[in-house]
Order: structure tokens, then C-alpha cells, then sequence
């Protein structure tokens, strides 16, 4: 498997000094804008491959999608704010409810964090574009079209209502007819297929796209946490893309897999969900870690403490997360000894998050923080993060856990890990990163007054939903009789709701007035740690003029006055450097591949397959050819390309001039 | 800017086979996507074993004849498969050629069986649980093997039709990995279907 050339391996050359001619990097500047163009025009925009502008449209979307749940969560709210409301019907309670979690989960929270991972981590190890560059606008394209698919059938009264863990039998043929679990099933299929996509991308950009000099050891935390992640994906979602395909063809073709009658079994579904299910949870989490980091290192102007342990926490999180899935299944009647592993499983999942929460409070107290918005929103995490690990571990004692089963309890956990664990941090990186991807700055004072509108409306929405739920109101029911006591704490919850409502809406407007009239970002605004701030505010599609060459675990504050940098990149193709997994050390250049309309083209056909797939078993042979001359399309490679070695060409010029100037 | 230029990769070369390069990391990954899959239907068998008293339930045990046969010829795919991958490693565009038509060739044999192989299965997808698995086990597999021979197709008329590339020769040896990934899961997967039954 390794290289079959029998002499010594060719080697990069070391120099000691070159310095560029300004003229030459001119030129370099015009022909890398010219290699790396991200194109124009309807069939321009539906090809991009530029890692920035797929993650910034993956983000925008993501980020549309969450507004659109949160709408669905205020209708909620609306309807519980008073005892015996009937604003909403039983059915379409259901389909909101079932929407919320699903939008929630599967459109916002994964793609966001993966979407972040695409525009960033390429940036802050150091290369040109993302690996793969093609999957990933085809990644895109599948999560958006699975997304209005969702959505289209949300219009059409033929929403999801079985819940967004669609549990069988009331998701299988019998107790759901019409099409609404079959369009759950489908947007799994789709998302699940965007996510594996982007999970492989980062791993291999991580693994072998580093600048040189970012060994093993060097790597962010932020890219980490995002590596972390994208293994989590790989090995969990295959299980849930089972669990939905099982349920799909047993309503679609009459199988049995969940039918107890013909040998199934139900309890089949919630083990293969929930053994996604909850690394799920941790998927979703694990980027806000790294987000956290990357606020907290630039905000307290030192390295996070101890870079060992927090690398460790979150590999450490990452193995114990698929191994928690049954205390999703306590009230199941599951043997008493698996019960108890599964309680102690998650116990031990609160000590690597312990050991990340006492690294950063060292790192604050240790530092000089600026409470800047980001700051703020990580601070506002760890709050909410903490107390929501310890409202998770009570529940990970079966009879606590058997008390509050699907109670609001349940619900207040889950919002304060999910809310606190990703979107806090989500919110600060996007505070954090907004001058990088716009190039505007966002307003101080407006950030300030949305992070407390949203951390006071959160604890007010979800604080009282504890108690809500030692008095035993369950999760799911559309409403409630005025006797049981449930109304001030709903109302006070709904209040709390527009609260949060409103500090969405004001980081929204902020966000469009600083597009459009924020001041201008610096290249470093913040004084940041990652690599990220070494170039422009917005990046140029190239990324960097030359690949830099780290000095240090803070690339960007243990940089030398005259930053080190390769050379001999082509500039004339899209050629990046490749480096090796432990030292990254160049092993050779890649050409990565030019925009092409066929991925575009191939999530065409693929979710025209996904979505026929709902009404017909023949969308698969009808959908095989289209699907796979788009396939072949997409690899057929374009013209006669020049890929064979150049000895040193033209285009190199400050190469060229700097090897001259070497030999003189 | 003031930036000193170290290290200049020119001399490297513009490609790499194996864990050097990257569409080996890209293979690996989806192999390790689709291994958990195989991983979680193969499970997801035994557990319905676990549910009922006697395996099959209620159906005969499936044929193991023409599937014993086929499995030999995809085993015998592997030494023509060692041979494409080590003649894209020596850049020897003739035998790489001939070595891909022939696991095309063989891949498309193997189809061929395989569909007979459905009708040996004593078993339709809706009769029970157990059923549904084996048809599910065996259709996912197949899936792979029918995606695998169109790749081989397809990179064999490449090379035919050129422009032929470094970066081609590092295709066909993936792709040989690829298909050492899919004749190896055949052997649990073979297994399970046509023997469990018989022994469980």
C-alpha cells in the first residue's frame, strides 16, 4: 500500500532565507485568484467546490432551518402557556412537536457544526480547500433538498407525528398510515448521507491536509473537537441509516423487522436508534467544546491549560458516548445487570467533561479575559452546560430516572445539554467568526444585550420545565387540565420563550445590519490563536498566498516576525500539499479537483431516489442509470489536463526567482 | 509581507498511492462506514434469532450449493485483483488494462450467480422477520458488488480511452482495495446467511 518506487523517496528542499519580490507575489496573488475563481452564473453557483462559500451556504442554511424550529417551538409554547388551550389541535400538535426535534436535530444542530467544520478547519490547518472537494457541494445539495422535503410535507398536513425518535410499532404500517413516517424515514436517509460525506471529508483534511509543521500535537482544539466528531458520525449514523431503511421497507414493502407477529421486534428500533442516538447527542456537543476552546484561548490571551487532557477528554468522550445508548431504554424492562452497567456508563461520561470544564476556569483564571460577546456566550455555556451534566447524571440513575420518564424533567435536561452544550457555543463562534466569513465586525452592544436576553429567556423557558416535571407533567401532550396545577410554571416558560425569541431575533438583525453596514474586520481582529487569522477578512478562495509553516501549538502567537513559508505549490492548477498523519511533514502535492456541475447533478437524482422511495419500491431500478451517469460524469475526467510533473514552469514565479536567488 | 520562503515542495511528487495519498483515506472511510452497516444488519440477524424458538422460523434452511460455487469464484477474484492493483503500482498501463477487464469480467460473473443465488434462498422478504434479514444482508452486499463492477468498468475504459494519468493508476489500486473489502465481508456475510441456519 505504500509508494512502489524503489529509489529514495524525493524530498523537499529546506532553504534557509528567500524572500518573495513584491512583484512576484503580485502575480502569484493574480494567478492563484485566477486557479482557485469560485466561478459565476446559475450553473457557476450550483458547481462551487470552494470550501468557504459551500460553508457558508451549508451555515445559512442550517441556521434557516433552526429559525424555522424555533418558530415551531414558540407555536408550542403558545399553545401550553394556558391550562385546556385548543389554539392548536391534537394532530397538528403532534406534527409540530415531531417537526421541532427533527428540524432540531437532524437539520440544524449536526449540519451547523459540520458546516462550521467545512469553512474552518481547512482554514485552520492551512490548506487550499476542503479534501474531496466535489463530495462536499454534493453533500450540500442532498442535506438542502432532504430539508424542503421535510418542509414541503409540513405544508401539505403530511408532516412526521410520531415523534423525532419515531418509535415503532406507532411509526410502522399499522398505527401510521399515509405517508408521514415514511418522509422521517427519507430525511434520515438524506441527512445521514450528507453528514457521512462531510465526516470523511474532515478526517482525511485533518489527517493529511495539515500545514507542515502542525504535528499531531500542534493540532487546534477547535479541529479536534471537529475530528472527534466526524468519527462519531462514521460510526454511528450507519446505525441509524439501518433503523430507518428497516423501517422504510417494512412499511414500504412488508417486512417484518419491527412486526412482533412474524418474528420482529420492536424493541429492535429503539436499540439501533439510541445506539446513535445518544452519540448523537454527543456529536452535537463535542464541536461547541472546541468552539468554547478556540472563544476562550483568544479571549484570555493564552493557550487553553492543559492541551494533553482536553485532547484526551474529548477522544475519551467520543468512545464512552456509544457506549450510554440503554439509558435511553430504562422504562423498557431490560435485564436489572445491563441497567446497571448503563448507569455507571454514564456516570463516567461526566469526567472528561469535568476535566474540560476545570481546563477552561484554570485557562480564565490564569489569563486576562476580555468579556467580549463570544466570552460571554462561553461563559454563558459552562453555566448552562454544567448544570445540565448534573441534571443528566441524576437521570442516569434508573429510579430517578423511571420517576421522571418522559416527563418535562426529560425535556428541561435535554435543552439545557443541547441549548447550553451547542448553541451557546454556536452563537459566540458565529460572534467569533462573523468578521472572518464577512468581513464586517458585529456590534459590541447589541451582542452584549442578545447574550443576556438569551441566557435570562432560557433559564426562564427551561428552569421551570424541572419542576414541571416532579409534577408529572409528560412530555408530548398537547394540553393539560386546569386542576393539575401545570399553568403559572407553563406561562412563566412561555414568557421566557418570547424572551428567547427575541434574543434570536436580535442576534439576526445584528448579524444582517453588520453585513451590510458593520465596520470593517481586520485580518486578526481578535488577536487569535488559529491559523484562521493569518489571512484576509473574508478569506480569498486560495485561503493563503503561500502555505504557511507552523511554529508552534499557537500558530498564530508563536509565530516568528518573518513567518515561514513553502513554495513550489503550483499556482496554475488547484494544487495543494499533502502532508503525513503524525508530523505533517509534505509527502507530495494533490491537484484537488475544479467546480463541475455533476455533483449538483448527482443530488438531483439521488434525492429524486430518496423521495420516490417514499411512494414506490421502483424508484431504485428507475433511479439506477440517471444515478449512475451522473456518477460517472462526475469522475470522468475533463479534456486533455496537464497533470504530469513540470519542471519548474513560468508560473512559478516567485519560486523561480527565489531559487535563482538561492543559487547566486 | 515580510514571509521567508523554507521549504519547497516542487520536487515532490503529484501523487501517492496508499495511506500516503488521499483518495485512499477517502476508500478507507467509506469502507469503514459501510463495515459498520454490514456490522449492525449482521447484528440485527442474530438478535431475531434470539426472538423466536426454532431458525429458520417456519421455512426451510437455504440452498448451500450454487452460493458455496460463487463464493469460490469471488475468493478466486482476489489473485487477479493482487495483480491489477500491482500492475497499477509499476504504472504498466497493458496489464492494469487486462487485469481490470478480467475482475470486471469475473465481478460480472459473480452478479449473474447472484441472482440465481436469490431464488436459493428458500425465503421471500415479507414472509417473517427472518426472512426480511436475509434478504436485506444479501441485497446490501450485492449493492456493493454491482457498484464495485461498474467502477472497475468504468476505470478500465479510462485507461483505454486516456488522457492516462498518474493519478489513474493510483484509481485502479484503490479500487483493488475496494474490492478486497467487499469479496472479505462476503465471507461472514456467506456464512451467516447460508450456514447460521443450519447451526443455530
Amino acid at each position: 500500500m505504500t509508494s512502489s518506487s524503489a529509489d529514495a523517496p524525493p524530498a523537499p528542499i529546506e532553504r534557509l532565507e528567500a524572500y518573495p519580490s513584491p512583484v512576484a507575489e503580485a502575480r502569484l496573488r493574480e494567478q492563484l485568484a485566477r486557479t482557485w475563481d469560485v466561478g459565476s452564473g446559475v450553473i457557476g453557483w450550483l458547481s462551487v467546490v470552494d470550501h468557504k462559500t459551500v460553508g457558508r451556504r451549508y451555515i445559512a442554511t442550517a441556521l434557516s432551518f433552526f429559525l424555522l424550529g424555533g418558530v415551531l417551538a414558540a407555536l408550542m409554547r403558545l399553545q401550553l402557556a394556558f391550562p385546556d388551550n385548543h389554539l392548536i389541535g391534537p394532530d397538528r400538535y403532534n406534527q409540530i412537536f415531531t417537526m421541532h426535534g427533527t428540524v432540531m436535530m437532524f437539520l440544524f444542530a449536526v449540519p451547523v457544526m459540520e458546516a462550521m467544520a467545512v469553512y474552518l478547519v481547512p482554514l485552520m490547518v492551512g490548506t487550499r480547500n476542503i479534501a474531496f472537494p466535489r463530495l462536499n457541494t454534493y453533500s450540500y445539495f442532498v442535506f438542502l433538498f432532504g430539508g424542503l422535503m421535510l418542509f414541503v410535507a409540513l405544508l401539505v398536513n403530511s408532516a412526521p407525528d410520531a415523534g423525532w425518535f419515531a418509535y415503532t410499532p406507532l411509526s410502522g404500517p399499522d398505527y401510521s398510515p399515509g405517508k408521514r413516517s415514511d418522509f422521517w424515514a427519507q430525511l434520515i436517509t438524506f441527512t445521514e448521507v450528507a453528514a457521512l460525506a462531510v465526516a470523511v471529508e474532515i478526517v482525511t483534511t485533518v489527517f493529511k491536509m495539515r500545514a507542515p509543521g502542525m504535528s499531531l500535537n500542534r493540532i487546534p482544539l477547535f479541529v479536534w473537537a471537529m475530528l472527534v466528531m466526524a468519527f462519531m458520525v462514521i460510526f454511528a449514523m450507519p446505525a441509524v441509516v439501518t433503523a430507518s431503511s428497516f423501517l422504510l421497507l417494512d412499511r414500504l414493502v412488508g417486512t417484518h423487522f419491527y412486526n412482533p407477529a412474524e418474528g420482529g421486534d420492536t424493541l429492535l428500533w429503539q436499540h439501533l436508534f439510541w445506539f446513535f442516538g445518544h452519540p448523537e447527542v454527543y456529536i452535537i456537543f463535542v464541536p461547541g467544546l472546541g468552539m468554547v476552546s478556540a472563544i476562550i484561548a483568544t479571549f484570555t490571551g493564552r493557550p487553553i491549560f492543559g492541551y494533553t487532557a482536553m485532547v484526551l477528554s474529548l477522544v475519551a468522550t467520543g468512545f464512552i458516548g456509544f457506549g450510554l445508548w440503554v439509558h435511553h431504554m430504562f422504562a423498557t424492562g431490560l435485564p436489572q445487570l445491563g441497567l446497571t452497567y448503563f448507569t455507571a456508563a454514564s456516570m463516567i461520561i461526566a469526567i472528561p467533561s469535568g476535566i474540560q470544564i476545570f481546563c477552561w476556569l484554570v485557562s480564565i483564571w490564569r489569563g486576562r479575559p476580555r468579556f467580549a460577546t463570544p466570552m460571554l456566550f462561553a461563559i454563558g455555556f459552562i453555566l448552562i452546560f454544567v448544570f445540565g451534566g448534573l441534571s443528566g447524571v441524576t437521570l442516569a440513575s434508573v429510579p430517578f430516572n423511571l420517576q421522571v420518564h418522559d416527563t418535562y424533567y426529560v425535556v428541561a435536561h435535554f435543552h439545557y445539554v443541547l441549548l447550553g452544550g451547542a448553541v451557546f457555543p454556536l452563537i459566540g463562534a458565529l460572534y467569533y467568526w462573523f468578521p472572518k466569513m464577512t468581513g464586517r465586525m458585529m456590534d459590541e452592544r447589541l451582542g452584549k444585550a442578545s447574550f443576556w436576553t438569551l441566557f435570562i429567556g432560557f433559564n426562564v423557558t427551561f428552569f421551570p420545565m424541572h419542576i414541571l416535571g416532579f409534577k408529572g407533567m409528560p412530555r408530548r401532550v398537547y394540553t393539560y387540565p386546569a386542576e393539575m396545577g401545570w399553568g403559572t410554571l407553563n406561562l412563566v416558560a412561555t414568557v421566557g420563550a418570547v424572551m428567547l425569541l427575541a434574543g434570536g431575533a436580535l442576534v439576526l438583525f445584528n448579524a444582517v445590519r453588520s453585513y451590510l453596514w458593520g465596520t470593517q474586520a481586520a485580518d486578526d481582529p481578535w488577536h487569535g490563536e488559529t491559523l484562521e487569522w493569518a489571512t484576509g477578512s473574508p478569506p480569498p478562495a486560495y485561503n493563503f498566498l503561500h502555505i504557511p509553516v507552523v511554529e508552534g501549538r499557537s500558530a498564530m502567537w508563536q509565530r516568528s516576525p518573518s513567518p515561514p513559508v513553502v513554495v513550489g505549490v503550483r499556482s496554475d492548477c488547484r494544487e495543494v500539499v499533502v502532508t503525513d498523519v503524525m508530523d505533517a511533514a509534505p509527502v507530495h502535492n494533490y491537484e484537488l479537483p475544479e467546480p463541475t456541475i455533476w455533483p449538483f447533478l448527482c443530488a438531483v437524482v439521488t434525492s429524486a431516489f430518496f423521495v420516490g422511495s417514499i411512494f414506490s419500491a421502483w424508484a431504485l431500478p428507475i433511479s439506477i442509470i440517471p444515478l449512475a451517469v451522473t456518477l460517472i460524469g462526475w469522475f470522468w475526467p475533463k479534456g486533455k489536463r496537464r497533470t504530469q510533473r513540470v519542471e519548474a514552469p513560468l508560473s512559478h514565479g516567485p519560486v523561480v526567482s527565489s531559487r535563482e536567488e538561492a543559487r547566486a | 509581507m515580510n514571509e521567508r520562503m523554507v521549504l519547497d515542495v516542487a520536487p515532490l511528487p503529484k501523487f501517492a498511492f496508499g495511506h500516503k495519498g488521499l483518495i485512499w483515506w477517502g476508500t478507507v472511510g467509506f469502507m469503514v462506514i459501510e463495515g459498520s452497516m454490514f456490522v449492525m444488519v449482521i447484528i440485527v440477524y442474530f438478535y431475531l434469532r434470539l426472538k423466536v424458538a426454532n431458525w429458520p422460523p417456519s421455512l426451510p434452511n437455504p440452498n448451500v450449493g450454487l452460493a458455496t460455487a460463487n463464493l469460490v469464484i469471488v475468493l478466486a477474484s482476489c489473485l487477479p485483483n493482487a495483480l491489477a492493483k500491482r500492475a497499477a503500482e509499476a504504472f504498466d498501463l497493458r496489464k492494469t488494462r487486462f487485469w481490470l477487464v478480467v475482475l470486471t469480467f469475473i465481478g460480472a460473473v459473480t452478479l449473474v450467480i447472484r441472482a440465481f443465488e436469490y431464488t436459493q434462498l428458500n425465503c421471500r422478504w415479507d414472509d417473517n422477520a427472518y426472512g426480511s434479514i436475509v434478504w436485506v444482508l444479501i441485497s446490501l452486499h450485492t449493492i456493493h458488488v454491482a457498484t464495485d463492477v461498474v467502477d472497475s468498468a468504468v476505470l478500465a475504459a479510462l485507461l483505454f480511452i486516456g488522457p492516462v494519468t498518474e493519478k489513474r493508476f493510483v484509481d485502479a489500486s484503490e479500487n483493488s482495495l475496494y474490492w478486497y473489502f467487499i469479496v472479505a465481508w462476503w465471507i461472514p456475510i456467506y456464512l451467516t446467511i447460508f450456514w447460521m441456519p443450519r447451526w443455530l
